[in-house]
């Protein structure tokens, strides 16, 4: 089935070749005539009294059209197949990359929107300013303990999906319900746990503490406390989508195996360390680095429950650019932070896979 | 075995088989005690959020907890949102806001997951059945092209987007949302979908080209229809996660465009300790997410377990 050119629809006549490839050059001439035009009227040199840079989209969208029509005029039925991936290819560059590659030529400027003065190339200063930032490590090194939480929440997972692979009776009941944090968005359980359950005077949590006879439970004053309760939280969202896997793999398991270690003779917990954990390893392996690819991102609870208060101790990066720019408006060092931290974790995850991708399951 | 066991050898057999059974018993105690515990640790903040929303000051401060047992459950909650019995049918600005909000969520969510499943959808079936070469990358590079761009943090995007959307004049539109949302979750249907035309034979395809379709019948009118239960499974998990974003919903929306998540953030801050209130939206803004995973778990579970787990 591997076909590049297929020779099933004809040859394809020269005329229609050079028609595809003019389709393509006017779609390219117009695209950029366009961009000029705009770049010239927004720099004040052509004034078109245009307001926005809508056109210069459209004529985007339109090239788009015309490179797939002109694919198909000129190769064919090779052309029609590439036409299969071509809008998400498109998409993505235009919606991934184009904005990373526009993200950097922000990130060497200093760029505030709350001050008049516009945006001024200023080369290193922002990376200079980012070493010295103490908060911006601060919140680095929250990131590799939240990382480093990710075993914790991998154990338990386990343990819960050990739980719904046993012999159990209404096994989709507890299914359904250990899956229902899952589908909980985390602002809501932000206010749910972080604000209501968490209450110092009046939670269920902060009553429960007293009663066990802590005297002024309070959750999120104390750095580490802090710390492991917005942890807590986030794993009470997320542990179920790593249950869910590590499940999958357990019912995936040759049950002859599993037989076979307990005619042996072999204990429950031998069986478990010598037979069923390494199996598991590949389907393991890859729950870890999804879950820890999503914990990177963590925000969302850190911005609504604590700020990143007290004193940062609960910051993620995330949530420390959100304020950079929601309190400060500080546009040009914030991207640069945030640039900063794509390249640490592209390295990272990089680092990660090559290490570890002998023992993952396939994921491409 | 226990019965034969005790039928043969009447005095060590005995003893031996009533360890077994006791051990076996206290393993299942075990069982369902942990099975227990973990649905409280589940289930408990969405019964505290929900009869929270019933109950009224007195109630919240002295800590009661089951409704009609140690409070009466009141309307407060909801009346202030406008959705109580008694206030359903009057005109309420707080209701009309909470709509207007839920709508947006709505046609975010939806709008998303169908850009991203029919694009995605598309790539994916092309990278399972043909030979790509695009300048040095092969079907393998293309497909980790797409992966990889679920490492990208929304936070590296947030900010040239806030200024190019400014300048495209779609800041606060939920065009806007619907684009960049669609880009979250693009990755993950590409995966799913991925998964699933790759368990659908090749053969169909071939005897379909033999029938003199090409690959846009053979894909629409033979694999679309086998590949329906994988859409629905990417078509669901790209609405829960579109349905609960709040990143960009918080960066990029103001009056207009507003979601659900940054409607409920938003009222942390300014309502002070209105208990009932919170909770009523809290609620109002996970039941339909919890309802949908109730009842579309399986497909829910498909999603998430596609092509890393090989069965």
């Amino acid at each position: 089935m591997a076909l590049t050119e297929s020779p099933s629809y004809g040859a394809i006549s020269r005329r229609r070749k050079d028609g595809g490839r003019a389709l393509i050059a006017a779609a390219t001439v117009l695209f950029l005539a366009v961009g000029l035009f705009q770049a010239l009227n927004s720099a004040g040199l052509v004034p078109l009294g245009l307001k926005d840079w809508r056109p210069t989209l459209y004529a985007f969208l339109l090239w788009s059209v015309a490179l797939g029509g002109g694919m198909v005029m000129m190769r064919g039925e090779a052309g029609l197949k590439a036409l299969f991936i071509l809008p998400a290819a498109l998409f993505t560059a235009a919606m991934a990359i184009f904005p990373t590659l526009f993200g950097l030529s922000i990130a060497f400027t200093d760029w505030n929107l709350a001050s008049f003065t516009g945006q001024k190339f200023n080369g290193f200063d922002n990376l200079v300013q980012l070493v010295r930032d103490p908060f911006y490590w601060n919140a680095m090194r929250n990131m590799v303990i939240y990382v480093l939480f990710v075993l914790v929440e991998y154990a338990v997972a386990f343990g819960l999906a050990l739980l719904l692979n046993a012999e159990i009776r209404a096994r989709k009941f507890w299914r359904v319900v250990f899956l229902i944090p899952l589908m909980l968005s985390p602002v809501a359980v932000s206010w749910m746990v972080g604000k209501s359950m968490l209450e110092y005077r009046f939670g269920p949590v902060a009553r429960f503490a007293r009663w066990l006879g802590f005297n002024n439970p309070s959750f999120f004053t104390d750095p580490w406390v802090a710390r492991l309760w917005i942890e807590a939280m986030d794993a009470w969202v997320s542990i179920p989508f790593v249950m869910i896997l590590l499940l999958a793999g357990l019912q995936a398991m040759p049950k002859e195996v599993i037989e076979a270690a307990k005619v042996d003779g072999a204990s429950p917990w031998q069986r478990f360390w010598q037979v069923i954990f390494p199996l598991m390893l590949p389907v393991s392996i890859t729950a870890i680095v999804l879950r820890i690819i999503f914990k990177l991102k963590l925000a969302d609870i850190i911005i609504t429950v604590t700020s990143g208060g007290p004193g940062g101790a609960t910051d993620s990066v995330s949530s420390f650019i959100y304020r950079e720019y929601r309190d400060r408006s500080n546009v040009g060092y914030g991207t640069m932070l945030a640039m900063f931290y794509l390249v640490v974790i592209v390295i990272f995850i990089t680092l990660l896979l090559k290490f570890l991708r002998k023992h993952m399951q396939r994921m491409t | 075995m226990a019965a034969e066991a005790t039928l043969s050898a009447p005095t060590t057999a005995d003893a031996g088989a009533g360890a077994r059974r006791l051990k076996h018993v206290a393993g299942k105690v075990g069982i369902y005690a942990a099975l227990v515990t973990w649905a409280f640790v589940s289930l408990f903040p969405v019964y505290w959020t929900i009869t929270t929303s019933m109950k009224v000051a007195k109630d919240v401060q002295l800590g009661h907890l089951i409704p009609w047992v140690d409070f009466q459950p009141n309307w407060l909650g909801w009346r202030s949102l406008g959705l109580s019995p008694d206030t359903i049918g009057q005109v309420s600005t707080v209701r009309d806001e909470f709509l207007d909000r839920f709508l947006n969520s709505i046609y975010t969510a939806f709008g998303a997951s169908f850009l991203a499943v029919l694009i995605g959808s598309l790539a994916a079936y092309g990278l399972s059945r043909f030979q790509y070469k695009f300048l040095w990358m092969k079907n393998q590079d293309l497909s980790f092209f797409f992966l990889s761009q679920l490492i990208l943090p929304p936070v590296v995007l947030a900010l040239p987007f806030l200024v190019l959307y400014r300048e495209l004049a779609l800041l606060d539109s939920i065009i806007g949302l619907v684009l960049l949302y669609t880009l979250t979750v693009l990755p993950i249907v590409i995966w799913i979908m991925k998964d699933q035309f790759d368990t659908i034979p090749i053969e169909l395809d071939e005897a379909a080209q033999v029938d003199g379709l090409g690959p846009w019948g053979t894909f629409f009118r033979i694999i679309l229809p086998m590949a329906l239960p994988g859409m629905v499974a990417a078509f669901i998990l790209s609405l829960i996660l579109c349905w609960n974003e709040y990143f960009f919903a918080a960066l990029l929306t103001g009056a207009e465009a507003k979601t659900l998540p940054v409607m409920v953030a938003s009222q942390t801050g300014s309502q002070g300790i209105n208990w009932w209130s919170m909770a009523a939206l809290s609620t109002a803004a996970i039941a339909p997410l919890v309802v949908v995973g109730v009842l579309l778990e399986r497909y829910i579970i498909r999603g998430l377990t596609a092509g890393s787990v090989k069965g």
